[in-house]
C-alpha cells in the first residue's frame, strides 16, 4: 500500500488513490479499506464513493479536520492485512436473451463474431462479471471480465429510448440498464429485475465490488419474476463468491 | 393548506441541502446551488436549515397562496413582490391567503431560495426531499414546478417569534469581477507549472453553458502535462475539471457523480454563496487558498448561522 495517494477534492472531500490503471487487484484494496472505514470509528466521514481506482471520502470538516482524517486513515491502511474482509457476494440475475422485443441485437452480435445466439448466450453467462463501481445513471454498473469472443461495437446510431432492465455489450463491456434512457449498446436481452427503484428500502441493487452472474430464462420465468417485481418482491439470489486461487 | 402555482417561471424547483449516502450507487447529490442563502432563510422563519425550500432561478415564479403563513426570501434579487407591492429580501413576513407572490425582474444574483415556515409537504425520497430531474425523483414528482402545481403545507405559522426582528441586511453584492477561492486538486498534477500559473492569474467569463450540472467558463487555455482525461474518479460540488481543451468547467448540485476529465482544483464550500448566485457574463478569477483556511472559512460561516439563529430566537 505504499503508492496509496491522498488527494484533496475540495474542503468536504478527499481521494484515497490506490493506483492509475483498471485492475481487479486495485479494486479489491478498494473494497478492503472501504469495508476498514465504515467497520472503524472515525467520526465525521459522511459518504463513500468508490470508483476503478479511488475511494471519494466525503466528511464533515466541523466533526474533523482534513489533517486528522488523513493521519487516521493512514494508521487504518497500515493494519489492512489483519482486517478479516468476507468474500464478495455475486448477484444472479436472470435474463430472457434474444427475441425483436427484449435482445434485438443478439443475432448480430453473434454474427460478428462468427458464433450461434446459443454460443453468445452460453459465454455471456458463463462468468462472474466484476462491478468496479457505478455511475452515469442511478445503478449503472460498470462491469469487468466480459470475453472478447462476444465484444461487438457500439450501434452506429443510438436508440433514443431503452428500456430499463436491458442487457447489453459494448466493445468489450457488458452491462444492465437501470432506467429507460438513449443508448448505443448492442442489447442481446432483458431481466424483469428491478436494478432501482427509489420507493424500495434499497433503492439499487448492485453495490461496487460485488460480482454479477447472468443467468437465461424463458418468457414463463420472465413474466412470474417481473409479476413479483410490480409486487413488490422478487429476491435476487445471491452467494459467496468462492475466492479462486486467494 | 397549500400554494398553487400559476407561472412556474425559469426553473423552479424542490430543493433541501441534498441527498447523501447514493452517491456510490451513481446518484447525483442535488441539493440547493446556494447553500448559505438556504441556511439563512430557514432560520429566519425558524426552520431547520435542511428544510426544502423553492430555489428559482432568474426569473421567478407567480405563486398563490391558498392559506397564510410566514416566509422568507433570501440569495439573489430577483425582484419579489406581493399583490404588486415590492417585499424585502432576507426578511421574514406573512403572506395571507389569497395574496400572490410574485418575482418581476432580476437585479442581482441569479438564484433566489424561498422558505416556508414549518416546511412544504414534500416527500422524502431516499432521505431527501430534493428533486433529482435526471433520475426523476424527489422535489415535486421528480420535475421542476409547472403552472397549477399545488403543494400543500406541513405546518404553516402565522406568527413568528420575534417576528418584527426577524431580517438581516441582504449579502450578496454583485461586482465587476468576482474572486473564487479554490483549494487545488486531486489532479493538479495533470496541469504544467504554466498551466496553474494561468489558472490562477486570468479572468474567466461564465458562458450561457450552464445549469445545475455545471457551468463552462471561457479564457485563457490551460496546459496540460499531457491531456485531459483520468481514468474516472469522484466528483466534489465546486470541482473545476478542465478537459483536454483547456477550458475549465465547474461541476454544480447536479453533477454526475464520477467522470473522466481533470479536475485542477475545487471552489471552497465558503464561496458556494457566490458561486451559486454567478450567471452567463459574469467574470471570475480563482484564488488558492491552503485546506486549513478553507475549513476555517466554513466554520466560521457555520458559527455565524448558530449565532443568527440564537439572536433571533432569544
Amino acid at each position: 500500500m505504499a503508492d496509496v495517494r491522498f488527494l484533496l477534492s475540495g474542503d468536504t472531500a478527499v481521494t484515497v488513490e490506490f493506483g492509475n490503471e483498471i485492475s481487479v487487484a486495485i479494486n479489491a484494496q478498494i473494497r478492503a479499506f472501504s469495508i476498514a472505514l465504515q467497520e472503524s470509528n472515525i467520526p465525521g466521514i459522511v459518504e463513500l464513493v468508490p470508483t476503478y481506482r479511488s475511494l471519494m471520502v466525503h466528511y464533515d470538516p466541523s466533526i474533523i479536520e482534513y489533517g486528522t482524517l488523513v493521519r487516521k486513515m493512514k494508521g487504518l491502511l497500515g493494519q489492512l492485512d489483519r482486517i478479516e474482509i468476507p468474500p464478495s457476494d455475486v448477484l444472479e440475475i436472470p435474463v430472457l436473451y434474444g427475441g425483436e422485443e427484449m435482445g434485438p441485437d443478439l443475432g448480430f452480435v453473434a454474427e460478428h463474431n462468427h458464433k450461434t445466439e446459443q454460443e453468445v448466450i452460453d459465454i455471456h453467462t458463463s462468468t462472474e462479471y466484476l462491478i468496479y463501481m457505478l455511475g452515469f445513471t442511478p445503478g449503472f454498473t460498470y462491469l469487468g471480465g466480459m470475453s472478447e469472443e462476444i465484444a461487438a461495437p457500439r450501434l452506429q446510431q443510438p436508440r433514443v429510448k431503452i428500456p430499463a432492465g436491458s442487457v447489453g455489450i459494448a466493445g468489450s463491456q457488458t452491462g444492465v440498464y437501470p432506467i429507460d434512457s438513449p443508448g448505443g449498446w448492442q442489447l442481446i436481452g432483458r431481466t424483469p429485475v428491478r436494478m432501482y427503484d427509489p420507493n424500495r428500502e434499497v433503492p439499487i441493487l448492485p453495490q461496487a465490488g460485488q460480482y454479477i452472474k447472468f443467468r437465461a430464462i424463458d418468457q414463463k420465468e420472465f413474466d412470474e419474476i417481473a409479476a413479483q417485481e410490480a409486487a413488490g418482491g422478487y429476491t435476487v439470489r445471491r452467494y459467496p463468491r468462492e475466492e479462486a486461487g486467494k | 393548506m397549500s400554494i398553487t402555482i400559476l407561472n412556474p417561471g425559469m426553473m423552479t424547483t424542490v430543493q433541501d441541502m441534498g441527498r447523501f449516502g447514493y452517491q456510490q450507487f451513481g446518484v447525483s447529490a442535488s441539493g440547493v446551488m446556494d447553500p448559505r442563502s438556504t441556511s439563512i432563510a430557514n432560520i429566519l422563519v425558524g426552520n431547520d436549515e435542511n428544510e426544502a425550500v423553492l430555489e428559482c432561478t432568474m426569473m421567478g415564479p407567480h405563486i398563490r397562496f391558498d392559506q397564510a403563513t410566514c416566509i422568507a426570501i433570501t440569495g439573489g434579487d430577483l425582484g419579489p413582490t406581493v399583490d404588486g407591492v415590492p417585499v424585502d429580501n432576507y426578511r421574514a413576513f406573512l403572506v395571507n391567503a389569497g395574496q400572490v407572490l410574485r418575482f418581476t425582474m432580476i437585479k442581482s444574483g441569479c438564484r433566489a431560495f424561498i422558505a416556508f415556515a414549518g416546511g412544504l409537504d414534500i416527500p422524502v425520497v431516499m432521505g431527501s426531499r430534493s428533486t433529482n430531474m435526471k433520475a426523476k425523483i424527489g422535489g415535486f414528482q421528480g420535475r421542476k414546478l409547472e403552472k397549477d402545481d399545488v403543494i400543500k403545507f406541513r405546518a404553516p405559522k402565522t406568527d413568528l417569534k420575534n417576528l418584527g426582528i426577524r431580517h438581516i441586511s441582504p449579502e450578496f453584492r454583485p461586482r465587476a469581477e468576482y474572486t473564487l477561492r479554490v483549494v487545488l486538486g486531486p489532479q493538479d498534477d495533470a496541469f504544467t507549472e504554466l498551466g496553474i500559473k494561468t489558472f490562477l492569474s486570468s479572468v474567466y467569463t461564465l458562458t450561457p453553458e450552464f445549469d445545475r450540472m455545471g457551468c463552462r467558463l471561457e479564457g485563457e487555455v490551460i496546459e496540460h502535462v499531457k491531456d485531459g482525461n483520468i481514468i474516472s474518479d469522484g466528483i466534489a460540488f465546486g470541482a473545476i475539471q478542465v478537459p483536454s481543451a483547456g477550458k475549465p468547467i465547474i461541476m454544480l448540485a447536479d453533477r454526475q457523480t464520477t467522470g473522466g476529465y481533470a479536475k485542477i482544483a475545487n471552489v471552497i464550500t465558503a464561496d458556494f454563496r457566490i458561486l451559486g448566485q454567478l450567471k452567463a457574463g459574469d467574470k471570475v478569477r480563482f484564488e488558492q487558498v491552503t485546506i486549513k483556511a478553507a475549513q476555517e472559512a466554513l466554520l466560521a460561516q457555520r458559527a455565524s448561522m448558530r449565532t443568527l439563529r440564537n439572536a433571533l430566537d432569544r
